[in-house]
Protein backbone atom coordinates (compact mmCIF):
# COMPACT_ATOMS: atom_id res chain seq x y z
CA UNK A 1 0.00 0.00 0.00
CA UNK A 2 1.42 3.38 -0.98
CA UNK A 3 2.72 5.44 1.97
CA UNK A 4 2.82 2.34 4.18
CA UNK A 5 5.11 -0.22 2.58
CA UNK A 6 7.99 2.23 2.00
CA UNK A 7 8.15 2.77 5.75
CA UNK A 8 8.73 -0.92 6.43
CA UNK A 9 11.92 -1.17 4.37
CA UNK A 10 14.54 -3.47 5.94
CA UNK A 11 17.50 -1.48 4.60
CA UNK A 12 16.15 1.68 6.21
CA UNK A 13 15.60 -0.17 9.47
CA UNK A 14 19.24 -1.28 9.50
CA UNK A 15 20.48 2.24 8.77
CA UNK A 16 18.40 3.69 11.61
CA UNK A 17 19.42 0.98 14.08
CA UNK A 18 23.09 1.59 13.24
CA UNK A 19 22.64 5.33 13.62
CA UNK A 20 21.03 4.87 17.04
CA UNK A 21 23.83 2.52 18.15
CA UNK A 22 26.50 4.95 17.00
CA UNK A 23 25.04 7.83 19.01
CA UNK A 24 24.14 6.19 22.30
CA UNK A 25 26.72 6.39 25.11
CA UNK A 26 24.62 5.71 28.22
CA UNK A 27 21.29 4.15 29.27
CA UNK A 28 18.08 5.93 28.30
CA UNK A 29 14.46 5.06 29.04
CA UNK A 30 11.87 6.13 26.48
CA UNK A 31 8.12 5.68 26.54
CA UNK A 32 5.95 5.28 23.48
CA UNK A 33 2.54 6.66 24.39
CA UNK A 34 0.39 4.90 21.88
CA UNK A 35 -0.65 1.26 22.05
CA UNK A 36 -0.56 1.10 18.26
CA UNK A 37 3.14 1.92 18.45
CA UNK A 38 3.63 -0.69 21.21
CA UNK A 39 2.17 -3.33 18.93
CA UNK A 40 4.34 -2.27 15.99
CA UNK A 41 7.45 -2.37 18.20
CA UNK A 42 6.73 -5.93 19.35
CA UNK A 43 5.40 -7.15 16.01
CA UNK A 44 8.52 -6.07 14.13
CA UNK A 45 10.83 -6.86 17.07
CA UNK A 46 12.19 -3.30 17.01
CA UNK A 47 13.06 -3.35 20.72
CA UNK A 48 15.36 -6.33 20.12
CA UNK A 49 17.23 -4.49 17.37
CA UNK A 50 18.08 -1.56 19.65
CA UNK A 51 21.32 -1.28 21.60
CA UNK A 52 20.94 -2.60 25.18
CA UNK A 53 21.22 0.91 26.62
CA UNK A 54 17.80 1.84 25.23
CA UNK A 55 14.78 0.67 27.23
CA UNK A 56 11.32 1.18 25.84
CA UNK A 57 8.48 1.27 28.31
CA UNK A 58 4.94 1.08 27.10
CA UNK A 59 2.58 3.92 27.81
CA UNK A 60 -1.11 4.22 28.63
CA UNK A 61 -2.11 4.86 25.02
CA UNK A 62 -4.79 2.23 24.76
CA UNK A 63 -8.11 3.94 25.38
CA UNK A 64 -9.93 0.67 25.92
CA UNK A 65 -7.38 -0.27 28.58
CA UNK A 66 -7.60 2.94 30.58
CA UNK A 67 -11.41 3.04 30.63
CA UNK A 68 -12.55 2.69 34.24
CA UNK A 69 -14.30 -0.52 35.22
CA UNK A 70 -17.46 1.34 36.24
CA UNK A 71 -17.82 2.81 32.74
CA UNK A 72 -17.67 -0.69 31.26
CA UNK A 73 -20.25 -1.90 33.78
CA UNK A 74 -22.47 1.04 32.77
CA UNK A 75 -22.09 -0.01 29.12
CA UNK A 76 -23.07 -3.58 29.98
CA UNK A 77 -26.07 -2.33 31.96
CA UNK A 78 -27.31 -0.18 29.05
CA UNK A 79 -26.67 -2.91 26.48
CA UNK A 80 -28.84 -5.31 28.47
CA UNK A 81 -31.90 -2.98 28.45
CA UNK A 82 -34.79 -4.11 26.24
CA UNK A 83 -35.14 -2.17 22.98
CA UNK A 84 -31.52 -0.99 22.94
CA UNK A 85 -29.11 -1.46 20.06
CA UNK A 86 -25.69 -1.04 21.67
CA UNK A 87 -22.86 -0.12 19.29
CA UNK A 88 -19.18 -0.30 20.00
CA UNK A 89 -15.82 -0.59 18.29
CA UNK A 90 -14.73 -4.24 18.10
CA UNK A 91 -11.94 -3.68 20.66
CA UNK A 92 -14.46 -3.14 23.42
CA UNK A 93 -16.59 -6.26 22.98
CA UNK A 94 -14.45 -8.63 25.03
CA UNK A 95 -13.27 -6.22 27.71
CA UNK A 96 -14.35 -7.78 31.00
CA UNK A 97 -16.75 -5.91 33.23
CA UNK A 98 -17.21 -6.99 36.83
CA UNK A 99 -19.22 -10.04 35.82
CA UNK A 100 -19.22 -10.40 32.04
CA UNK A 101 -18.36 -8.63 28.78
CA UNK A 102 -20.41 -7.18 25.92
CA UNK A 103 -20.30 -10.45 24.00
CA UNK A 104 -21.63 -12.17 27.13
CA UNK A 105 -24.54 -9.75 27.23
CA UNK A 106 -25.12 -10.37 23.54
CA UNK A 107 -25.17 -14.13 24.17
CA UNK A 108 -27.98 -13.50 26.66
CA UNK A 109 -30.05 -11.85 23.93
CA UNK A 110 -28.94 -8.22 23.92
CA UNK A 111 -28.51 -6.47 20.57
CA UNK A 112 -24.81 -5.56 20.60
CA UNK A 113 -23.22 -4.53 17.32
CA UNK A 114 -19.71 -3.78 16.24
CA UNK A 115 -19.37 -0.63 14.14
CA UNK A 116 -16.51 0.86 12.14
CA UNK A 117 -17.53 4.47 12.71
CA UNK A 118 -19.93 6.32 15.03
CA UNK A 119 -21.71 7.43 11.85
CA UNK A 120 -22.67 3.76 11.31
CA UNK A 121 -24.37 3.85 14.72
CA UNK A 122 -26.21 7.02 13.72
CA UNK A 123 -27.39 5.32 10.52
CA UNK A 124 -28.69 2.41 12.62
CA UNK A 125 -30.64 4.92 14.72
CA UNK A 126 -32.20 6.51 11.65
CA UNK A 127 -33.09 3.06 10.26
CA UNK A 128 -34.59 1.88 13.57
CA UNK A 129 -36.65 4.78 14.92
CA UNK A 130 -38.45 2.56 17.45
CA UNK A 131 -35.19 1.46 19.10
CA UNK A 132 -32.74 3.31 21.35
CA UNK A 133 -29.32 3.25 19.67
CA UNK A 134 -26.35 3.89 21.97
CA UNK A 135 -22.76 4.36 20.82
CA UNK A 136 -19.98 3.60 23.32
CA UNK A 137 -17.60 6.46 22.56
CA UNK A 138 -14.14 5.31 23.57
CA UNK A 139 -10.90 6.71 22.25
CA UNK A 140 -8.33 9.48 22.34
CA UNK A 141 -8.36 12.76 20.42
CA UNK A 142 -7.99 10.71 17.24
CA UNK A 143 -11.48 9.28 17.66
CA UNK A 144 -13.30 12.09 19.48
CA UNK A 145 -13.87 14.12 16.25
CA UNK A 146 -15.85 11.23 14.78
CA UNK A 147 -18.09 11.09 17.86
CA UNK A 148 -18.51 14.87 17.72
CA UNK A 149 -19.60 14.59 14.09
CA UNK A 150 -22.15 11.87 14.87
CA UNK A 151 -23.68 14.11 17.57
CA UNK A 152 -23.73 17.17 15.31
CA UNK A 153 -25.39 15.17 12.53
CA UNK A 154 -27.88 13.68 15.02
CA UNK A 155 -28.77 17.22 16.02
CA UNK A 156 -29.12 18.43 12.44
CA UNK A 157 -31.36 15.53 11.41
CA UNK A 158 -33.30 15.49 14.69
CA UNK A 159 -32.39 11.88 15.51
CA UNK A 160 -33.78 11.55 19.01
CA UNK A 161 -33.27 7.82 19.57
CA UNK A 162 -29.48 8.17 19.41
CA UNK A 163 -27.22 8.72 22.39
CA UNK A 164 -23.57 8.23 23.36
CA UNK A 165 -21.87 6.83 26.44
CA UNK A 166 -18.76 8.99 26.46
CA UNK A 167 -15.39 7.69 27.67
CA UNK A 168 -13.11 9.85 25.52
CA UNK A 169 -9.76 10.72 27.05
CA UNK A 170 -7.08 13.32 26.35
CA UNK A 171 -3.40 12.45 26.18
CA UNK A 172 -1.44 15.50 27.47
CA UNK A 173 -2.90 15.47 31.02
CA UNK A 174 -1.92 11.79 31.36
CA UNK A 175 1.64 12.54 30.19
CA UNK A 176 1.87 15.24 32.83
CA UNK A 177 0.71 12.82 35.55
CA UNK A 178 3.28 10.20 34.47
CA UNK A 179 6.08 12.77 34.50
CA UNK A 180 5.04 14.14 37.90
CA UNK A 181 5.10 10.71 39.60
CA UNK A 182 7.96 10.43 42.13
CA UNK A 183 9.05 7.11 40.60
CA UNK A 184 8.93 8.37 37.02
CA UNK A 185 11.59 6.76 34.82
CA UNK A 186 10.60 8.27 31.47
CA UNK A 187 13.38 10.40 29.96
CA UNK A 188 11.83 10.91 26.55
CA UNK A 189 8.45 10.45 24.91
CA UNK A 190 7.41 9.22 21.50
CA UNK A 191 4.14 11.12 21.07
CA UNK A 192 1.17 9.45 19.40
CA UNK A 193 1.16 10.49 15.75
CA UNK A 194 -2.53 10.30 15.00
CA UNK A 195 -3.56 12.11 18.19
CA UNK A 196 -1.21 14.84 16.99
CA UNK A 197 -2.74 14.76 13.49
CA UNK A 198 -5.88 16.09 15.17
CA UNK A 199 -4.51 18.17 18.03
CA UNK A 200 -1.14 19.28 16.67
CA UNK A 201 1.81 19.31 19.06
CA UNK A 202 1.87 22.83 20.49
CA UNK A 203 0.35 21.48 23.72
CA UNK A 204 3.49 19.41 24.29
CA UNK A 205 5.89 22.33 24.15
CA UNK A 206 5.23 23.55 27.74
CA UNK A 207 5.49 19.94 28.98
CA UNK A 208 8.84 19.43 27.28
CA UNK A 209 10.10 22.72 28.66
CA UNK A 210 8.86 22.18 32.22
CA UNK A 211 10.11 18.59 32.58
CA UNK A 212 13.17 19.12 30.37
CA UNK A 213 12.60 16.06 28.23
CA UNK A 214 12.40 15.43 24.49
CA UNK A 215 8.98 14.71 23.00
CA UNK A 216 9.10 13.33 19.46
CA UNK A 217 5.95 13.13 17.35
CA UNK A 218 6.19 9.68 15.79
CA UNK A 219 4.29 7.57 13.27
CA UNK A 220 3.42 3.90 13.35
CA UNK A 221 5.59 2.08 10.84
CA UNK A 222 9.00 0.61 11.71
CA UNK A 223 10.96 3.42 10.03
CA UNK A 224 8.81 6.06 11.71
CA UNK A 225 9.29 4.56 15.16
CA UNK A 226 13.06 4.07 14.77
CA UNK A 227 13.42 7.59 13.42
CA UNK A 228 11.53 8.84 16.48
CA UNK A 229 13.87 6.89 18.77
CA UNK A 230 16.93 8.23 16.92
CA UNK A 231 15.72 11.82 17.29
CA UNK A 232 15.00 11.26 20.97
CA UNK A 233 18.42 9.69 21.64
CA UNK A 234 20.18 12.51 19.78
CA UNK A 235 18.46 15.10 21.96
CA UNK A 236 19.21 13.18 25.16
CA UNK A 237 22.87 12.67 24.27
CA UNK A 238 23.25 16.35 23.43
CA UNK A 239 21.44 17.46 26.59
CA UNK A 240 18.63 19.10 24.63
CA UNK A 241 14.89 18.91 25.33
CA UNK A 242 12.34 20.07 22.80
CA UNK A 243 9.40 18.88 20.71
CA UNK A 244 10.27 17.57 17.25
CA UNK A 245 7.86 16.41 14.58
CA UNK A 246 9.02 13.29 12.73
CA UNK A 247 5.61 12.46 11.30
CA UNK A 248 5.43 15.42 8.98
CA UNK A 249 3.40 13.62 6.36
CA UNK A 250 0.41 13.55 8.73
CA UNK A 251 1.04 16.13 11.45
CA UNK A 252 1.39 19.90 11.65
CA UNK A 253 2.06 22.02 14.74
CA UNK A 254 -1.48 23.41 14.76
CA UNK A 255 -3.16 20.09 13.98
CA UNK A 256 -6.53 19.78 12.31
CA UNK A 257 -8.23 23.08 13.11
CA UNK A 258 -11.56 22.08 11.54
CA UNK A 259 -11.75 18.96 13.71
CA UNK A 260 -10.73 20.86 16.85
CA UNK A 261 -13.39 23.46 16.20
CA UNK A 262 -16.24 20.95 15.80
CA UNK A 263 -14.99 18.95 18.79
CA UNK A 264 -15.08 22.12 20.89
CA UNK A 265 -18.71 22.65 19.94
CA UNK A 266 -19.59 19.29 21.46
CA UNK A 267 -17.05 18.50 24.20
CA UNK A 268 -15.42 20.25 27.13
CA UNK A 269 -12.60 19.00 29.37
CA UNK A 270 -13.78 17.19 32.51
CA UNK A 271 -12.00 15.33 35.32
CA UNK A 272 -11.89 11.62 34.63
CA UNK A 273 -10.91 8.38 36.35
CA UNK A 274 -8.28 6.36 34.44
CA UNK A 275 -7.53 2.76 35.15
CA UNK A 276 -4.06 2.68 36.70
CA UNK A 277 -3.63 6.44 36.88
CA UNK A 278 -6.54 7.54 39.07
CA UNK A 279 -8.55 10.70 38.53
CA UNK A 280 -6.82 13.18 36.22
CA UNK A 281 -8.02 16.78 36.08
CA UNK A 282 -9.25 17.86 32.67
CA UNK A 283 -8.36 14.53 31.05
CA UNK A 284 -11.84 13.52 29.89
CA UNK A 285 -14.15 14.86 27.21
CA UNK A 286 -17.55 15.66 28.68
CA UNK A 287 -20.56 16.67 26.62
CA UNK A 288 -21.42 20.35 26.69
CA UNK A 289 -24.81 21.18 28.25
CA UNK A 290 -26.31 21.74 24.76
CA UNK A 291 -25.74 18.03 24.01
CA UNK A 292 -26.76 16.67 27.41
CA UNK A 293 -30.00 15.25 25.94
CA UNK A 294 -27.87 12.93 23.76
CA UNK A 295 -25.91 11.65 26.78
CA UNK A 296 -26.61 7.97 27.54
CA UNK A 297 -25.41 8.66 31.10
CA UNK A 298 -28.60 10.61 31.78
CA UNK A 299 -30.95 8.92 29.31
CA UNK A 300 -30.63 5.59 31.15
CA UNK A 301 -30.90 4.98 34.88
CA UNK A 302 -27.39 3.97 35.90
CA UNK A 303 -27.90 4.35 39.66
CA UNK A 304 -27.79 0.55 40.13
CA UNK A 305 -24.29 0.24 38.67
CA UNK A 306 -21.89 0.06 41.63
CA UNK A 307 -18.13 0.47 41.89
CA UNK A 308 -16.44 -2.80 40.99
CA UNK A 309 -14.59 -5.00 43.44
CA UNK A 310 -10.84 -5.50 43.27
CA UNK A 311 -9.47 -7.69 40.49
CA UNK A 312 -6.02 -9.38 40.52
CA UNK A 313 -5.25 -7.69 37.18
CA UNK A 314 -2.14 -5.48 37.43
CA UNK A 315 -2.94 -3.49 34.30
CA UNK A 316 -2.55 -0.26 36.26
CA UNK A 317 1.17 -0.97 36.72
CA UNK A 318 1.48 -2.05 33.09
CA UNK A 319 -0.23 1.11 31.85
CA UNK A 320 2.14 3.34 33.80
CA UNK A 321 5.23 1.38 32.71
CA UNK A 322 6.04 0.17 36.25
CA UNK A 323 6.04 -3.47 35.13
CA UNK A 324 6.25 -5.23 31.80
CA UNK A 325 3.26 -7.49 31.05
CA UNK A 326 5.19 -10.73 31.58
CA UNK A 327 6.13 -9.62 35.11
CA UNK A 328 2.48 -9.97 36.18
CA UNK A 329 1.91 -13.33 37.95
CA UNK A 330 -1.38 -13.82 36.09
CA UNK A 331 0.19 -13.25 32.63
CA UNK A 332 -0.42 -16.27 30.35
CA UNK A 333 -1.54 -18.20 33.46
CA UNK A 334 -4.98 -17.18 34.71
CA UNK A 335 -5.05 -14.29 32.19
CA UNK A 336 -5.05 -15.04 28.45
CA UNK A 337 -6.76 -13.45 25.44
CA UNK A 338 -9.44 -16.17 25.70
CA UNK A 339 -10.00 -15.49 29.43
CA UNK A 340 -8.73 -11.97 30.03
CA UNK A 341 -8.66 -10.47 33.51
CA UNK A 342 -8.15 -6.96 32.14
CA UNK A 343 -8.47 -4.86 29.03
CA UNK A 344 -4.72 -4.79 28.36
CA UNK A 345 -4.99 -8.50 27.46
CA UNK A 346 -7.98 -7.94 25.15
CA UNK A 347 -7.45 -4.85 23.12
CA UNK A 348 -5.54 -4.99 19.87
CA UNK A 349 -3.49 -2.16 21.38
CA UNK A 350 -3.06 -3.60 24.88
CA UNK A 351 0.53 -4.24 25.95
CA UNK A 352 -0.37 -7.62 27.53
CA UNK A 353 -2.01 -8.80 24.31
CA UNK A 354 1.10 -7.75 22.36
CA UNK A 355 3.41 -9.67 24.72
CA UNK A 356 1.10 -12.69 24.62
CA UNK A 357 1.10 -12.70 20.85
CA UNK A 358 4.73 -11.88 20.09
CA UNK A 359 6.77 -12.72 23.22
CA UNK A 360 5.95 -16.12 24.58
CA UNK B 1 -7.61 2.18 18.29
CA UNK B 2 -5.70 5.12 16.85
CA UNK B 3 -4.89 3.11 13.75
CA UNK B 4 -5.23 5.24 10.63
CA UNK B 5 -4.52 4.29 7.05
CA UNK B 6 -3.63 6.36 3.97
CA UNK B 7 -6.04 6.23 1.06
CA UNK B 8 -6.59 8.21 -2.15
CA UNK B 9 -9.72 10.28 -2.79
CA UNK B 10 -11.59 9.16 -5.93
CA UNK B 11 -14.62 11.46 -5.73
CA UNK B 12 -16.20 14.06 -3.45
CA UNK B 13 -19.83 14.83 -2.67
CA UNK B 14 -21.54 17.47 -0.50
CA UNK B 15 -18.31 19.39 -1.02
CA UNK B 16 -19.46 22.58 0.73
CA UNK B 17 -21.39 21.06 3.64
CA UNK B 18 -19.39 21.35 6.87
CA UNK B 19 -20.91 18.15 8.29
CA UNK B 20 -21.64 15.98 5.26
CA UNK B 21 -18.61 16.50 3.02
CA UNK B 22 -17.67 12.95 2.04
CA UNK B 23 -16.06 10.96 -0.70
CA UNK B 24 -15.04 7.62 -2.05
CA UNK B 25 -11.53 6.75 -0.91
CA UNK B 26 -9.43 3.90 -2.28
CA UNK B 27 -7.16 1.88 -0.02
CA UNK B 28 -5.10 0.00 -2.61
CA UNK B 29 -8.29 -0.81 -4.50
CA UNK B 30 -10.65 -1.30 -1.57
CA UNK B 31 -13.06 1.63 -1.81
CA UNK B 32 -14.94 3.05 1.16
CA UNK B 33 -17.20 6.02 1.76
CA UNK B 34 -15.24 8.37 4.03
CA UNK B 35 -16.29 11.59 5.76
CA UNK B 36 -14.12 14.49 4.50
CA UNK B 37 -15.56 17.29 6.66
CA UNK B 38 -12.31 17.63 8.60
CA UNK B 39 -10.24 18.09 5.44
CA UNK B 40 -12.31 20.82 3.74
CA UNK B 41 -9.50 21.71 1.33
CA UNK B 42 -8.96 18.12 0.13
CA UNK B 43 -9.30 17.37 -3.57
CA UNK B 44 -9.74 14.34 -5.78
CA UNK B 45 -6.36 12.61 -6.09
CA UNK B 46 -5.13 13.66 -2.62
CA UNK B 47 -4.04 11.01 -0.15
CA UNK B 48 -5.74 11.33 3.22
CA UNK B 49 -5.09 9.63 6.56
CA UNK B 50 -8.30 7.86 7.57
CA UNK B 51 -9.47 6.74 11.02
CA UNK B 52 -12.92 5.34 11.91
CA UNK B 53 -14.44 6.56 8.65
CA UNK B 54 -12.98 10.07 8.88
CA UNK B 55 -10.10 11.67 7.02
CA UNK B 56 -7.99 13.34 9.74
CA UNK B 57 -5.36 14.96 7.56
CA UNK B 58 -4.25 15.34 3.98
CA UNK B 59 -1.05 13.38 3.54
CA UNK B 60 1.80 15.77 2.77
CA UNK B 61 3.58 14.02 -0.07
CA UNK B 62 6.68 16.26 0.13
CA UNK B 63 7.09 15.48 3.82
CA UNK B 64 6.56 11.78 3.12
CA UNK B 65 9.45 11.89 0.68
CA UNK B 66 11.66 13.94 3.03
CA UNK B 67 11.43 11.27 5.72
CA UNK B 68 12.57 8.59 3.29
CA UNK B 69 15.37 10.79 1.96
CA UNK B 70 16.66 11.46 5.46
CA UNK B 71 16.81 7.72 6.10
CA UNK B 72 18.48 7.06 2.74
CA UNK B 73 21.10 9.67 3.65
CA UNK B 74 21.83 7.80 6.91
CA UNK B 75 22.20 4.62 4.96
CA UNK B 76 24.64 6.25 2.54
CA UNK B 77 26.67 7.67 5.43
CA UNK B 78 26.82 4.16 6.85
CA UNK B 79 28.38 2.58 3.80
Amino acid sequence: MKYLDEYRDAKGVRALVNAIASRVTQPWTLMEICGGQTHAILKYGLDRLLPPQISLIHGPGCPVCVTAQIKIDQALHIAAQPGVIFCSFGDMLRVPGSRYDLLGVKAQGADVRMVYSPLDALTLARDNPDRQVVFFAVGFETTAPSTAMALLQARRFGVENFSVLVAHVRVPPAMEVLLSAPDNRVQGFLAAGHVCAVMGYWEYEPLSERFQLPIIVTGFEPLDILQGILACVEQLEQGRACVENHYGRAVTRAGNVAAQSLMNQVFMPVDLEWRGLGCIAGSGQGLRPEFEDLNADTRFDLSGVAEAEANPCMSGDVLTGRIKPDQCPAFAQSCTPEHPLGATMVSSEGACAAYYRYRR
Amino acid sequence: MCLAVPGQILSIEHADDILLRAGRVSFSGIVKEINLAYVPESQVGDYVIVHAGFALSILDEDEALKTLEAIAALDAADE
